[in-house]
């Protein structure tokens, strides 16, 4: 009687062929998941090769003034920019230039020093910042630097863009734009302009894509992600620690398990729409200050503030915050909660000495990613509220907000190309803004996970 | 099966065995039909046991009878399974610790408990050893506490020098012995060990072994093995215990070490002695 596996395995050369087919299909699986990596890849390259495009390139620009004269007129020599310049030297190039009754306008907003007016009489400054109510203008913290300078270029020099190009002609075909330019734009200079810039990060927005800048929606954005992280890093933490620690495995508790769960997968803009209704109407006495007697009675937020804004997003990331905290107490193995017991620490004690310190670098990864998204959030912020245009820095939890994301928006919304580059320009911070987050995470979770 | 009772047995014994000294002292903890459920699974049935002061006694039998779900009923570590329920009585000098009264975390102090894998606090030694005597209000000298629990648990020596390098740089063996260290600290009177050597090479088990002696002079000491020639070698008494045909571990035989593996009196217990089974 022979063995059964002589009959009925292939042998010799149906062996080797039927060898060589399997491989064969291995193969096109193979190369089918590095089509689809490849195709992952080009895809992010393009969107990082388009905005980096648009980011960068030359720029014919046309000066009512140039800032050479301007700096020369107050006397320095050639080496100096017209950026290097103090404030009082900014500001005195502001009087010789726009009327009284503009910079008397521009004073009320907000003041050019602390300490004296410039374009008002001595005597109107006790009459506007002493009264009984002073102007927004005297509140407020003095113009800074930058925030002259950009004056200075708006009111002063008045750039106008007249054409940009985009990184990729800017280096491919130097010679046709220098020559076009010259062509249609005698009166223009043409520079090599880097959208993205020192100066763009600490100039606030404005109307002028020239000189418009991301700081009041960086700090929006910072603001909120501060107030997103107070509310739901310890809520979120402890509703972890509880379903994991000290929930009973009963109907109820499966079904609030079930509940979070399903809430992170709900689409952002239903939170808005939560918010809205919680944060910005019913709770509008909270969130605009008036409870807490700040906002005061000229506040026109009508509660769509920073709070409203952070408590939203809060609400929005808190799901995932607390499904990746549960994650992470319970990876703590369960031998160490025993240990703690078993010398008679209550339970408390255990978790508390324990357990928690073992989760916390994946508790903060997790939140660290959360916040991430938070501060991606787009659609809820539209919906509570945020505003599409606003120069002046928040000042407080309780101000009107804009934040990075919706002024990408609000600037690709816009017809003209300047404002396309500007956008671009600001993705650019936000992504940095995104990875150096997503990078801190990861830093944590080595530097933890080595020392254990 | 097991009816017989095995305190009349250990008196017997003790009154036959020269220098029956075995047989005096009181009892530690006692348990009388002690069953234990997971829902509505009995993993152990009318568990009867007696255990000496200063006396090691050594819980055997095959794989899944239930010793360790024996040993976590006597510092009430199956509370901690959400499911797990006792019933009869375990009593610790005479008190029961199942009573309402009796908190679990107290019992926990007086009842230590070592493990089968060594599982050192991700700390350094020092505080390893201290943490368990600080939660529970400890008002002595810490370093002298330390010191002492070490050189109990025979590991001083070996890191006086690096007591703040963390409890995981050592070595099984010597994680072990922390772990005893740890447990001693918080002066129990009773250590419950759940196969302490099972993941320790022979060298740092003969180590543990030699470790348990010593602390039987100051401890009563109850010890789940699955190493019959441990059992035999390192125990005063011995409990063999065996699943029926529930499924359900009950005590089959308990006496006297040297008794038990020389003149067992049932035939479940010789089967499993000399390896016909389990």
């Amino acid at each position: 009687m022979s063995l059964p596996g002589r009959a009925t395995y292939p042998e010799g050369r149906e062996l080797a062929q039927v060898v060589a087919g399997r491989h064969r299909r291995g193969t096109i699986f193979k190369l089918t998941f590095l089509a689809a990596l490849m195709l992952a890849v080009i895809a992010l390259l393009t969107l990082l090769l388009q905005v980096i495009d648009s980011s960068f390139g030359y720029v014919a620009l046309q000066n009512e003034v140039q800032p050479r004269e301007l700096v020369a007129s107050l006397g320095y020599g050639e080496d100096v920019d017209l950026v290097d310049l103090s404030k009082a030297d900014l500001v005195v190039l502001l009087q010789q230039t726009i009327s009284n009754n503009v910079g008397r306008r521009l004073e009320r907003d907000q003041r050019f020093f602390d300490d004296r007016l410039v374009f008002e009489n001595e005597s109107k400054y006790v009459e506007l910042c002493a009264g009984a109510e002073p102007v927004p203008g005297c509140s407020a913290t003095a113009r800074d630097q930058p925030g002259v300078y950009q004056l200075v270029v708006e009111r002063v020099v008045q750039p106008t863009v007249l054409q940009t190009w985009t990184l990729l002609e800017s280096v491919f075909s130097r010679g046709d734009i220098h020559a076009e330019a010259a062509a249609e734009y005698p009166q223009a200079d043409l520079v090599f302009r880097s959208w993205v810039s020192g100066r763009f990060l600490v100039s606030p927005q404005a109307p002028d894509p020239a000189v418009a800048g991301v700081r009041t929606a960086v700090l929006g954005s910072l603001w909120i992600v501060a107030i997103t992280l107070l509310f739901s890093f310890p809520v979120g933490v402890g509703a972890a620690i509880y379903l994991e620690e000290y929930a009973s495995d009963n109907r109820l508790n499966r079904l609030i398990q079930t509940n979070i769960n399903n809430l992170a997968g709900v689409p952002s803009i239903i939170y808005g729409m939560l918010g809205l209704a919680i944060f910005v109407r019913a709770l509008e006495g909270f969130s605009s200050g008036a409870f807490f007697g700040v906002g005061g009675a000229g506040a026109t937020t009508n509660g769509r503030t920073i709070v409203a804004a952070g408590l939203t997003l809060g609400l929005l990331i808190l799901p995932i915050i607390i499904i990746n905290a549960q994650e992470a107490i319970r990876a703590v193995p369960r031998s160490l909660r025993q240990a703690g017991m078993a010398l008679g620490a209550t339970k408390w004690q255990t978790t508390r000495a324990h357990v928690l310190p073992s989760a916390l670098p994946g508790i903060l990864t997790g939140t660290i990613l959360a916040v991430a998204r938070a501060l991606g959030e787009t659609a809820p912020l539209v919906v509570v509220g945020a505003s599409t245009f606003i120069t002046t820095d928040p000042s407080g939890p309780f101000s009107k907000f804009t934040a990075l994301p919706i002024q990408i928006y609000q600037w690709t919304s816009r017809p003209q190309d300047e404002f396309r580059n500007i956008a671009a320009a600001a993705i650019i911070v936000l992504l940095v803004m995104l990875l150096t987050l997503n990078a801190t995470a990861v830093i944590l979770r080595n530097r933890y996970a080595r020392r254990v | 099966m097991a009816t017989d009772d095995p305190g009349i047995m250990i008196a017997r014994v003790g009154t036959r065995t020269p220098g029956g000294d075995l047989a005096i002292g009181t009892h530690a903890m006692e348990t009388t039909d002690m069953s234990v459920f997971y829902g509505s699974f009995r993993a152990v049935k009318d568990v009867s046991l007696q255990f000496r002061d200063h006396r090691i006694t050594a819980l055997i039998g095959p794989s899944g009878c239930g010793k360790s779900t024996v040993l976590r009923a006597f510092n009430r570590m199956n509370d901690l399974v959400p499911t797990a329920r006792v019933e009869g009585r375990v009593l610790f000098h005479g008190q029961d610790i199942y009573e309402d009264s009796v908190d679990p975390v107290e019992v926990r102090r007086r009842v230590g408990m070592v493990f089968q894998k060594p599982n050192p606090f991700p700390k350094s030694i020092y505080d390893n050893v201290a943490w368990g005597a600080k939660v529970n209000g400890y008002q002595g000298e810490m370093n002298d506490l330390v010191e002492q629990s070490l050189r109990q648990a025979a590991l001083w020596d070996e890191v006086k020098d690096k007591l703040d390098q963390s409890g995981l740089s050592l070595s099984g063996g010597q994680q072990q012995r922390l772990c005893i260290a740890r447990t001693i600290a918080v002066t129990p009177e009773i250590i419950l060990m759940d196969e302490p050597t099972s993941a320790l090479d022979p060298i740092a088990t003969l180590r543990i072994e030699e470790l348990i002696q010593e602390l039987k002079a100051r401890y009563t000491i109850i010890i789940v093995t699955h190493n019959m020639q441990q059992a035999a070698r390192a125990s005063d008494f011995t409990a063999f215990l065996n699943m029926d045909e529930d499924r359900a571990g009950q005590v089959v035989e308990f006496g006297v070490t040297a008794d038990i593996f020389t003149r067992p009196k049932k035939q479940e217990t010789e089967d499993y002695i000399t390896g016909r089974f389990g």
